[in-house]
């Protein structure tokens, strides 16, 4: 009987997270039919005529498409190979260091921009990296040109691929420092006694044991792919670098909100949707099948 | 641990820590000079990491524009509002979703929704088109309801709750504790550092958003501070409404350093204040939320 009432309670608990996810995340899902329609705004999802698949061809047929899908892939790649590597190196450094306050200091630190907004981080970049700003008086100093970082095809992507590494580098270490604490010291000790110096220790010992951790996180990344940042894109873009920047996060945020082309937006975010989570099954599939990895 | 120290080596190891931590943070020190610097010198680039011209300028006309400080206090009361929430629905969703189903049949459908939310969305147009039909389009709900049930917040929780001796648990029902009673004084008193790691999360998470105040508030007296920062200071900057690419260059050229950089620090005093009390939690939060039996 008591173990009724327990249930009861559980449900009761469960309540009304239940019902704010039914109101802002089942409910939204049966917008999706907009990307099937041509949607005017004034008949309402249910009124609106029916187009079938028209919005997906004429998605695959538009000129931008190919850009969009192209500049995605490639930034948000670009974004995973360093926010893999860069932390990772970052960690091995850090655990070489063994003044513990400089250590926690140095964390502190580095771990600091993830908490700051792309707005704020914008707002400093497009400070830093205007003509008379900081980097390009470094650039002049050399004897160099000052270079429009936000407004050249050239450098945009690199501005994409650094500023993401400096917010996150920092934040993704922990997951390795975790791992490294979890290294059995007597594992150096023997290797010390046979003769290992700290170069040995490290390609023969911290390394091969951080791989495993390397692999989960590169196989759950797989599920980015399709993420190339859409706030930190917005905040930074311009009509000049789409052709380098546009991505479709900010493309269906421009067709859909600002021009009003719900049924092209909606099929495009869908289309994003539906891949981004069979690659997220994937990846989960895979990190469970290899590393026994769950999270939940 | 083994000590073979080398001391050209730990020079090298000291020295590039140093020197990452430095460019971590130079870009924010720069900020923080230009909005202490003259427009003049700002404009001709003389401003790295000390104030050019020390004065108070930008800071004066910040304290007149009161559309900032609009901004500021609907910030807050996001923050505080939304936090709350966060804190009350991941609370008592983890505590039932910590058990196993053998004690609670159900739970995997929650789990399975849950899930499921978190994977996938609607995405943007819907989700507008749906707050836009319940009315709450310039209303503070918007920006915290939408965003109420914290999948990942929940997901560490659960670890952590399940980590917790299930002894307590029994102890107290045998004292005839219920289970609201047990959430309320075994759950939480026991979970204080992976509770402050969620509730940083969601505090920041509420401070930095600005997109959901950027479609919803159709009002500029309804902005959050980011979305302020991200129309005044940004937006003002991107002009995604010009073409002409010289035009573009120009304006660039043109803008108020100094003023902006003294909003965009002001705008980020509150996560640097915050952020030493419950930095020494997140980490040990985060690794413990992590660990599963």
């Amino acid at each position: 009987m008591k173990n009724k009432k327990f249930i009861y309670n559980y449900h009761l608990m469960l309540f009304p997270g239940v019902i704010l996810l039914i109101l802002f995340q089942i409910i939204p899902m049966f917008g999706i039919s907009i990307a099937f329609e041509d949607f005017i705004p004034t008949k309402g999802i249910l009124h609106s005529p029916w187009v079938g698949w028209d919005n997906f061809k004429y998605m695959f047929n538009m000129p931008d498409s190919y850009q969009i899908f192209v500049n995605t892939i490639v930034i948000a790649v670009m974004k995973i190979v360093a926010g893999l590597i860069v932390p990772f190196v970052f960690a091995l450094i850090l655990n070489e260091a063994l003044n513990r306050k400089f250590k926690r200091t140095v964390q502190t630190i580095v771990y600091l921009p993830h908490f700051l907004s792309w707005v704020i981080l914008s707002g400093i970049l497009i400070n830093m990296l205007s003509v008379n700003g900081i980097v390009n008086a470094v650039v002049q100093a050399f004897g160099g040109d000052p270079i429009m970082f936000l407004a050249s095809n050239h450098w945009f992507r690199l501005v994409l691929v650094t500023s993401d590494v400096w917010k996150e580098f920092g934040f993704n270490t922990i997951i390795y420092l975790a791992a490294l604490t979890s290294i059995n010291t007597s594992l150096y000790e023997a290797a010390a006694i046979d003769g290992a110096g700290r170069w040995k220790r490290l390609t023969k010992i911290t390394i091969p044991l951080l791989i495993p951790t390397a692999v989960l996180l590169t196989t759950l990344s797989l599920a980015n792919v399709l993420n190339a940042g859409f706030e930190q894109i917005l905040n930074l873009y311009n009509p000049i670098v789409y052709q380098t920047g546009d991505v479709i996060d900010t493309y269906v945020y421009r067709a859909g909100l600002l021009q009003a082309q719900f049924g092209l937006a909606t099929a495009l975010g869908l289309l994003k949707s539906v891949i981004s989570f069979i690659l997220i099954a994937i990846s989960y599939r895979l990190a469970y099948r290899f590393a026994n990895y769950r999270i939940f | 641990m083994v000590r073979d120290r080398n001391l050209a080596v730990d020079i090298i190891i000291y020295g590039v820590l140093t020197l990452i931590a430095i460019l971590c943070v130079a870009p924010i020190l720069n900020t923080l000079a230009l909005s202490f610097s003259s427009r003049i010198a700002a404009v001709s680039g003389k401003v790295f990491f000390l104030p050019v011209d020390f004065n108070l300028a930008s800071y004066r006309e910040v304290l007149k524009d009161h559309a900032f400080f609009r901004a500021f206090g609907v910030s807050v009361e996001r923050v505080v509002l939304g936090a709350a929430i966060n804190f009350i629905i991941s609370v008592l969703m983890a505590y039932p979703l910590s058990k196993s189903r053998r004690i609670f049949p159900g739970r995997n459908i929650y789990m399975w929704l849950l899930i499921f939310t978190m994977l996938f969305q609607g995405g943007l147009i819907p989700l507008y088109m749906t707050i836009n039909t319940y009315g709450l389009l310039d209303s503070i709900w918007a920006l915290v309801l939408p965003t109420a049930v914290p999948v990942f917040n929940i997901i560490l929780l659960v670890n952590f709750f399940k980590g917790i001796p299930k002894e307590l648990e029994e102890a107290a029902s045998i004292d005839g504790a219920g289970p609201w009673k047990i959430l309320f004084y075994v759950y939480i008193p026991t979970s204080v550092p992976v509770l402050a790691t969620i509730t940083l999360f969601s505090v920041v998470f509420h401070w930095d958003s600005f997109f959901d105040g950027m479609i919803y508030m159709q009002h500029p007296e309804n902005w959050p501070l980011q979305t302020y920062i991200q129309q005044v200071v940004v937006n003002a900057n991107q002009m995604n409404n010009v073409t002409d690419p010289s035009e573009i260059k120009r304006l660039m050229a043109v803008s108020n350093q100094t003023l902006n950089a003294a909003k965009v620090f002001l705008s980020m005093i509150p996560i640097l204040v915050f952020y030493p009390f419950l930095q020494r939690y997140f980490v040990s939060g985060i690794v413990l939320g992590s660990v599963k039996e």
